[in-house]
């Protein structure tokens, strides 16, 4: 595993296969997926830990992560399987915990599973 | 990754708000690049300047951070979205204007000179051989570590802000004395300017993070630029060596095929409604050049020409500005072809340019088509 941005938190999985473009398909004010072809159209990732293979799209993106944080709409943490810098630049920027886990790991993780996430300890992610 | 005391500290948060988002950015640009340590840079170069790209939800973070964040190394910047000395000729709206403006103040309050340059390598002074930079736009990183001895990598704007702000960089692949794993070999005759625009374009696609080019002779500065600006537009890819790299490299060929290729995904239109020069911005030689090659001729159709202010004013001096109106340009500073509000869709349908670099955005972000020639083909078809 991965740490890229350290924190603590705990929460309710919101997990997704397809990779996320944060610029253009998250709604800053509601956080919801607008994109009618992604797996989580219409959902919210407002106080989710949300999980997803990796960010596309334009590094911009990072602004949009930064954004719905500061409007209060951003996931409490995000886990991913691969590493992107408009993902982990993002995070950074709103201070929203981020890491990167095996592709077994990433497996393992399913929707509506409670967590907690703390980078700090040997095990970071443990079910509830 | 390996942080010293004071970074740690930083990353705490015991240097300030800012000094810890900082280092947060860096650092998670570090893990996810796999960098084991921060290394001192001397100059960051930042992108993220354009109202067209950074939009609302850019200003504002600029102009929060602005209150407290300063930069601690030499910082230059990318181009904006308009010239103030013309904007009034381009219908852009009040928004537009008034936000830009804010976000050139911002950068001005952190303390970075605001240069509004995509040729940084051009207008300043390139410190010594193998001096760590920051570059976040990708032709001039990759102008930098290619030709210039100097070593960055393809920074975003957030990992090059953090470093202007620190003055300190993630130790990765790029900054090392790594060895390309590709040899491109350039198989295309009496190359021009957009022939090397397209092999660039060409090695960005196939290259990772640095490839060597076999089969290229003598560039002037133009093609050089075309090279950089065109690499950087399609991939990671942020240095070549010339030559034929290591006996193992596997081997890739340019040839007519990969170049028709090329060009048919940029090429769209037969013919432009107007003319741009210049992405990356044309520097004081090219615009010399241009000059002679428009003595006693004219443009049939409107040519836009970016460059630096620096380059414009000294452009002023010495006669050549006088000389590009006469032939029909439109001389914009501090601005480039790539992502400008000044052209669009409602009133243009396509535009003429030897950039692969403009062709390409002008595509995708402006939605205009666009119709390719090298430079002596603009001058030889547009002019009269």
């Amino acid at each position: 595993m991965k740490i890229l941005v350290q924190g603590k938190t705990q929460g309710i999985i919101l997990k997704s296969q397809h990779p996320i473009n944060f610029l253009g398909t998250v709604d800053k004010k509601t956080g919801i997926i607008s994109d009618k072809n992604h797996d989580l159209f219409d959902k919210s990732i407002k106080d989710s830990i949300l999980v997803f293979p990796n960010g596309v799209g334009s590094s911009v993106g990072a602004y949009t992560i930064y954004s719905i944080k500061s409007n209060n709409t951003a996931p409490l943490a995000m886990i991913c399987q691969k590493a992107d810098l408009t993902v982990a630049t993002g995070c950074a920027l709103a201070n929203i915990p981020l890491v990167i886990v095996t592709d077994e790991k990433f497996l393992s993780l399913q929707t509506g599973q409670k967590i907690s996430l703390d980078t700090e300890s040997l095990n970071p992610i443990t079910f509830l | 990754m390996e942080l010293t005391k004071e970074e740690e500290s930083a990353l705490k948060g015991e240097q300030g708000e800012i000094m810890q988002m900082a280092y947060r950015i860096l650092v998670a640009t570090g893990e996810a690049t796999d960098s084991e340590k921060l290394i001192p840079i001397e100059w960051a170069h930042l992108s993220g300047v354009n109202y067209n790209t950074i939009g609302d939800a850019g200003e504002e973070f600029l102009s929060g951070i602005s209150k407290n964040a300063r930069v601690k190394v030499k910082t230059t910047l990318n181009p904006m979205g308009f010239d103030i000395d013309n904007v009034s000729n381009y219908h852009l709206d009040d928004n537009f204007i008034s936000k830009q403006l804010s976000i050139r103040k911002s950068y001005e309050t952190m303390g970075v000179t605001p240069s509004f340059s995509c040729i940084p390598y051009e207008i300043f002074d390139i410190p010594k051989e193998g001096t760590q930079v920051s570059f976040a736009e990708s032709n001039a990183a990759i102008h930098a570590n290619s030709f210039d001895n100097l070593k960055t990598n393809k920074e975003s704007a957030f990992s090059a802000l953090a470093s202007a702000i620190t003055g300190k960089s993630p130790y990765s692949s790029l900054r090392k004395e790594d060895s390309p794993n590709l040899t491109i070999r350039m198989k295309i005759d009496n190359p021009n300017d957009l022939t090397y625009g397209m092999l660039g374009f060409f090695a960005g696609k196939v290259g990772n993070n640095s490839v060597n080019i076999s089969g290229v002779g003598e560039m002037d500065k133009r093609s050089c630029k075309a090279l950089c600006g065109g690499m950087g537009t399609s991939g990671t890819c942020a240095k070549f060596l010339f030559g034929d790299g290591d006996p193992g490299c596997e081997k890739v060929d340019f040839d007519k095929k990969e170049m028709n290729d090329i060009h048919d995904e940029l090429n769209t239109a037969e013919k432009g409604d107007l003319i741009t020069l210049g992405s990356p911005q044309l520097g004081l030689e090219e615009i010399s050049d241009l000059t002679s090659k428009l003595k006693g001729r004219s443009f049939k159709k409107r040519c836009m020409i970016f460059c630096p202010r620096t380059v414009k004013e000294q452009a002023r001096k010495i006669g050549y500005t006088n000389e590009l109106e006469r032939a029909g340009c439109e001389i914009l500073a501090d601005c480039c072809t790539c992502l400008t509000p000044l052209i669009n869709k409602d009133n243009v349908d396509s535009v003429t340019t030897n950039s692969i670099k403009g062709a390409y955005y002008l595509k995708n972000s402006n939605g205009v088509d666009v119709n390719l020639k090298s430079f002596s083909q603009i001058i030889e078809d547009e002019t009269r």
